[in-house]
């Protein structure tokens, strides 16, 4: 083995231990991967290490737990704290968790159906707006092809689990709109394509939709 | 009801909810006692501290940035709260031989065990590590830390918590030679 060989698996030699304990990248977990693969020395000098990581676990477990005194004597200290005055966080990304994790399930899909009612009843103001418009003998070039009946829709169910930031991030991933809903069951009728999709195209845009974990349910509907 | 993210938890706790406290305190308390209890190797003192190190979570709060993980900042204030303790106690300057002798001294039946047992006198060598050497082992094996965490924990460069690692794996199998195992490496 050259010199250059030599240090690269001394480098990845020494990653070993957090490879065994699965906290490398994703990229440097692969090339210990494929080392481990081609040699057979690194692997058994990864056995030596496994070996270590599951006795380090067993011994620590083993040093059992502490006392309820620690929670008292926390908790009493606490209490002889000044009382704070509760102030906003700073942390935006926090606060936004906090507030849909605040949120039970049945509430955040409450929350989810009054805010696609509330888009329904925006599409039809906007909507009621543009034909007043038409009717009174207005009309841009761009208007007479967006017809409203044209586009490929599906019926979807959110998991229950799904968060509000969950089932937004998928709707923007997937340049899908709420045309609908949610009725019975939690159904929301979702435009997947704004125009009409041929059968066969229409099925694969519903598979990969279906392999997003948030996705309970989903089939085709006109 | 998915649980509260440990970042959430802060935020409450910053703002003065006992409740999140309770939460993260029993989320967290147990991995953090095992750690100082491995610095400090006193069970009573492992115990004050903890209590130290969640009341300053309880004041820290509202500073913590979220730049690492909960676990991780924890692990920080717990590792700074036993070198404190230990200062306090006389025993920074605790080395290798002492350390093993206190360890060869006790009447452990492990060691009886140990003959027969290879695990066993692997954890018994674990023991006889020194702290600096046990401290990391711990980080990387039990806490499940990267190598950047380490470095963030211990207050050293990433390029040092891997050569560090390397030496008290290195330690470990010199252990392990002296109890006639023989692991073939370095």
């Amino acid at each position: 083995m050259n010199t250059t060989n030599e240090s690269e698996r001394s480098e990845l030699e020494n990653l070993l231990p957090w490879h065994a304990a699965g906290t490398l990248s994703v990229r440097e977990a692969q090339s210990v991967e494929a080392a481990l693969a081609r040699d057979p020395e690194l692997k058994r000098r990864y056995e030596l290490v496994r070996e270590e990581l599951a006795q380090t676990i067993h011994l620590n477990e083993t040093l059992g737990a502490p006392s309820a005194r620690a929670m008292t004597e926390l908790f009493a200290k606490i209490d002889a704290e000044p009382k704070r005055h509760a102030a906003p966080s700073l942390n935006l990304g926090a606060r936004i968790a906090e507030f849909f994790g605040a949120l039970s399930p049945r509430t955040l899909a409450w929350s989810a159906g009054a805010a696609a009612l509330a888009i329904v009843l925006q599409a039809a103001v906007i909507g009621g707006i543009a034909f007043r418009e038409q009717s009174t003998g207005y009309q841009t070039a761009s208007v007479s092809g967006a017809a409203s009946g044209d586009g490929s829709y599906a019926l979807i169910r959110f998991q229950p689990q799904a968060t509000a930031a969950d089932i937004t991030r998928f709707l923007e991933t997937n340049k899908l709109s709420i045309a609908g809903g949610p009725a019975a069951g939690g159904l929301y009728r979702v435009r997947i394509a704004e125009t009409k999709l041929p059968k066969a195209d229409r099925d694969q845009r519903m598979q990969a939709l279906q392999s997003d974990k948030i996705i309970g349910f989903i089939a085709p509907t006109e | 009801m998915q649980a509260a993210s440990d970042d959430v938890l802060i935020g409450r706790i910053a703002n003065g909810d006992r409740l999140a406290m309770q939460v993260l305190f029993a989320r967290h308390h147990v991995r953090v006692y095992r750690f100082v209890l491995r610095m400090v190797r006193n069970e009573a003192t492992a115990e004050d501290l903890i209590s130290e190190v969640f009341l300053d979570v309880w004041r820290q709060a509202d500073k913590f940035e979220g730049r690492a993980a909960v676990s991780t900042w924890l692990l920080s204030i717990a590792r700074f709260k036993a070198l404190s303790a230990l200062r306090r106690r006389g025993e920074e300057e605790l080395d290798d031989e002492k350390a093993a002798a206190i360890e060869d001294q006790a009447d452990d039946p492990e060691v009886t065990l140990a003959k027969k047992d290879k695990g066993a006198v692997l954890r018994q060598c674990l023991t006889k590590l020194s702290a600096e050497h046990r401290e990391i082992i711990d980080l990387v094996y039990y806490h499940e830390k990267s190598v950047e965490e380490v470095a963030g924990i211990v207050g050293i460069p990433e390029a040092t918590v891997k050569t560090r690692m390397f030496y008290a794996r290195k330690k470990l199998s010199e252990l392990l030679k002296e109890q006639g195992i023989d692991r073939g490496w370095p």
